[in-house]
């Protein structure tokens, strides 16, 4: 099935709820974070479309727009017929964005859809500090309740990956480098 | 410091049982077997057949801290893993010895700049006795540092020193 199609499918399904569509090099829509359990549950379940794996949750930072954004990597795998040995071939491939408000960035989880997500969301919320509302590894501290990080120390302070990030200058007694001074250091 | 050293005066006669207590310990330095990032794949190079370590006594890569006389730090070591490391190298017999293999180790190498979670040199956390740099550091360079270290054994002596005086295991 075409991107196009897909795109179709989706806008015939749930209306307002795909922002927008971006047939390029990477086939994308743009869903709104609120309809996101139902529309990743569609994808999923809707026999025409398949698919039933999720191959990467890619995180981006973009102050400038004041928003955070989470892109998911969609593949539909079809299981070797006849033949148990055999190998699993890919239909169709897709991309979903969800674009939220950097000042409270709250994306549902949908790890219950594709258990990949658990991970992924994880990373995403230690490195961007995206929170996955509803994730089945959430902790709950004086940051609120979100996913429990998966890199960094669970008593680390902030996001690293976000641009504004201030690199620690010690860490329990274990001092940085002086080159921290400058607090976003120039690439 | 194990139950000898230190107990004897300066001018004892020592020399003899120090060249004994010396030659064991530098032909039979046990390493832990503990890679934190890709230094260990030269590591593992160097213990294998082509380079074997074990020509120089060096070869029993044992798999706990408590049958190990040396800690190769070979890797980057981040702010999370530094209490592990801390806490395997307190876990270590004395005579205890640290070679920090490669340039992360040394002092935060490639990411001493840019790199938010990594402690700038091991010589942070445990108390270090050969650098070896590199990014990461050939087989030969690593046995180098391995002979280097049996050089700073070979001058240790069980006489009483005071802490930073050469042959002595005290710690500054």
């Amino acid at each position: 099935m075409s991107p196009e199609q897909i795109a179709e499918i989706l806008k015939a399904r749930f209306g307002d709820a795909v922002i927008a569509a971006d047939m390029g090099a990477h086939p994308q829509v743009i869903v709104a974070a609120g309809h996101w359990p139902e529309v990743a549950r569609f994808l999923r379940d809707e026999p025409a479309l398949g698919f039933n794996m999720l191959r990467s949750i890619t995180a981006v930072d973009r102050p400038a727009e004041h928003v955070l954004e989470a892109l998911y990597d969609l593949l539909a795998m079809t299981p070797p017929e006849g033949a148990p040995d055999g190998y699993w071939t890919a239909r169709h491939a897709f991309a979903v964005r969800i674009r939220v408000d950097r000042g409270d960035p709250h994306i549902p989880s949908v790890a219950h859809v594709w258990p990949a997500a658990d991970w992924h969301e994880r990373e995403a919320y230690d490195l961007l500090g995206i929170v996955f509302d509803g994730h089945p590894d959430s902790v709950e501290d004086h940051d609120g309740l979100h996913p429990r990080r998966i890199l960094c120390p669970d008593d680390w302070a902030g996001h690293p990956l976000r641009k504004d990030y201030v690199f620690p200058i010690e860490y329990h007694g274990i001092p940085g480098t002086t080159e921290y001074e400058t607090p976003n250091p120039v690439h | 410091m194990g139950w000898i050293e230190n107990r004897f005066e300066e001018g004892l006669i020592v020399t003899s049982l120090d060249w004994a207590l010396n030659w064991a310990r530098q032909s039979s330095l046990w390493p832990m077997t503990f890679g934190i990032a890709c230094c260990a794949i030269e590591m593992m190079a160097t213990g294998a057949s082509r380079f074997d370590m074990d020509r120089f006594g060096a070869g029993a890569f044992r798999p706990t801290a408590r049958q190990a006389d040396l800690m190769i730090v070979a890797g980057t070591v981040t702010y999370k893993m530094a209490s592990r490391v801390r806490r395997l190298y307190n876990q270590m017999p004395d005579p205890k010895y640290v070679m920090a293999m490669g340039a992360c180790t040394v002092g935060g190498g490639p990411y001493f700049k840019h790199g938010y979670h990594v402690v700038k040199g091991v010589d942070l956390i445990v108390p270090v006795d050969v650098y070896v740099p590199g990014c990461p550091p050939r087989p030969e360079a690593l046995l180098e540092g391995l002979m280097r270290l049996q050089d700073k054994i070979r001058r240790q002596t069980i006489a009483r020193t005071r802490p930073g005086e050469v042959g002595s295991l005290l710690q500054v």
